[in-house]
């Protein structure tokens, strides 16, 4: 059995189509990521499978049960963390999760070995209002607070946007560890690099899914050249690229810019039209496709 | 030729009771520079840029924010800097229009003016159309672009932007920082904080604050360099690891 299956799901608000014919499924224990565009449908999509919301259209079960018919049974077995902070502000570190778990009819204690390696962080502050608790903190707060109750399945609606890059490492060693006790986990994130630790990743939309696939398959099916080009004047070295005949897909990346290219480009023609342009160390190499790349790829189509 | 410097501060210290959230820290940013203001949450990044903005009183330390004293003419920096954060801009039930109205009413510009360069913004962000729409219904890569031009509608000398890009999908940042090359190749200087690490390595200028002070600065490729790291984020991993202050 599928820890999730989704068949044929949509969604629309008024005339705004959130969902469109979504069917995928999630395996018992997968780590399975979620990556789209602002307004793709990804947190409709997340709100459905939370039972919170109907779809107009398509079933969902998750671990057996229908999101519709058994939601109080279901509701027992997921976990969600939503996207904006929905603790109690007002209520401290110690009472929000007190809180939870009484809501779920358990105590901290009982399932404390759950959390503890989160909670740990926290136990300084377990006094402090959850409301004046910095960015990595409550999002700590936050993935404790969903997980005390045991769910089988755990939903995190891009748990580590506002967070450091040392706070989201430490929060996908986590994650990892969830996944090694068993956990399923469905996670969306703007970060690029973090749908690259997940199983699968798919691709979101439009309120359509435009493909699912491992991240070492969505890398290879990069089909286009790529190139990394750097120069000393990088500002304008974006628009100068683009403006060069056979380049298609010119954009910052890091301390390069990125472009595919198609018929009729020369490397060589290119180099002296941009030194022709005055730029001054330049660098130009074949680059191999990242999960940002194909992203981007994705986003112009 | 020697860039102008707008802004300075020396020793710029923040104490709250026994606390010091931003410990002596100095720096220089020059006219039309993008500088980057690193670091973990936590580590002083959001009480320094209020003292900068005008919104908090040093405990002890000196500096000038666009010519103006920061000890004593914070009405003055408020005038002439813009201010942006991914929390909280743009007013969500008032129209496109009427939230450009709003802050350029606020910065003191003539009716005329915002008229016209009203209508030259949403000619040039290709958003006319949407002048009448609310801006709640606008999506989230949308709302940031809007955000970033109200705030540098007055033409400030100085733009301070708070993570301006979270949660914003990669191609929709892209867009962004275009926006923000942009106004720095117009002359304004940009000074902005955020946690994606390929945005640190677009600033002319980086610096990263670990528990209040300032542990580095320079241009993405010197601290590279110095911390023999390939990447900004290897250099940020290994300072912030060292913070013994949590957050």
């Amino acid at each position: 059995m599928p820890a999730v299956k989704v068949e044929n799901i949509s969604k629309s608000y008024g005339k705004t189509v959130a969902l469109d014919g979504v069917s995928f499924e999630v395996e018992q224990g997968e780590l399975f990521g979620i990556i789209g565009p602002d307004g793709a449908g990804k947190t409709s999509l997340f709100r459905i499978l939370a039972t919170l919301i109907l779809a107009d259209e398509g079933t969902v079960t998750v671990e057996g049960f229908d999101v519709v018919k058994d939601y109080k049974e279901l509701r027992k077995r997921i976990g969600y963390m939503p996207g904006r902070f929905s603790l109690y502000q007002d209520l401290s570190v110690e009472e929000n999760l007190q809180f939870f778990a009484a809501v779920f009819g358990t105590t901290i204690r009982e399932n404390y070995h759950l959390v503890g390696d989160i909670y740990k962080f926290l136990v300084p502050f377990r006094k402090r209002k959850a409301g004046k608790l910095s960015g990595g903190m409550k999002q700590k707060l936050a993935l404790c607070c969903a997980l005390i109750h045991k769910p089988d399945i755990l939903y995190l609606d891009e748990p580590t946007t506002g967070v450091d890059p040392v706070s989201r490492k430490e929060f996908w060693e986590m994650l990892k560890k969830l996944q090694r006790d068993g956990i399923t986990i469905i996670v969306s994130t703007p970060y690029m690099d973090e749908a690259n630790m997940c199983d699968r990743i798919a691709l979101i939309k439009g309120g359509r899914f435009i493909g699912i696939e491992t991240p070492e398959n969505i890398r290879r099916s990069f089909s286009v050249p790529l190139w990394a080009v750097r120069s000393g004047q990088m500002h304008r070295l974006l628009n100068d690229v683009r403006a060069f005949s056979g380049v298609k897909n010119c954009y910052a990346f890091g301390e390069t810019h990125h472009f595919t290219t198609g018929e009729g480009f020369d490397r060589d023609k290119l180099w002296s039209y941009l030194e022709g342009l005055g730029h001054t160390s330049l660098w130009l190499e074949p680059a191999e496709a990242t999960i940002e790349d194909c992203y981007m790829q994705l986003a112009k189509m | 030729m020697e860039r102008e410097i707008v802004i300075h501060v020396e020793e710029l210290t923040k104490q709250f009771g026994n606390f010091t959230a931003v410990d002596h820290i100095s720096f220089d940013v020059v006219k039309g520079e993008v500088f980057g203001f690193l670091g973990a949450n936590g580590a002083g990044k959001t009480t320094a840029m209020r003292m900068l903005c005008g919104l908090s009183r040093p405990t002890s330390g000196t500096g000038t924010v666009a010519g103006y004293d920061i000890t004593r003419q914070y009405e003055a920096i408020k005038k002439n800097i813009g201010y942006m954060s991914q929390k909280f801009s743009l007013y969500e039930d008032l129209k496109v229009w009427e939230n450009i109205r709003l802050y350029a009413g606020i910065y003191g510009m003539k009716d005329t003016e915002i008229a016209r360069k009203t209508d030259e913004l949403l000619e040039r962000l290709n958003f006319a159309r949407e002048r009448n729409t609310m801006v709640k219904s606008l999506p989230l890569g949308w709302k940031q672009k809007l955000a970033f031009s109200v705030s540098i509608f007055h033409d400030p000398a100085i733009v301070f932007l708070d993570e301006p890009t979270g949660g914003v999908d990669p191609y929709t940042r892209r867009q962004f920082w275009e926006m923000i090359y942009e106004a720095a190749d117009r002359g304004i200087t940009v000074f902005v904080t955020t946690h994606y690490m390929d945005e640190a390595e677009y600033c002319d200028r980086v610096s990263i604050m670990v528990d209040g002070r300032i542990d580095a600065l320079g241009t993405p490729r010197e601290l590279k360099e110095r911390f023999c790291a390939r990447s900004m984020e290897e250099v940020f991993q290994g300072l912030a690891r060292k913070a013994s202050r949590a957050d």
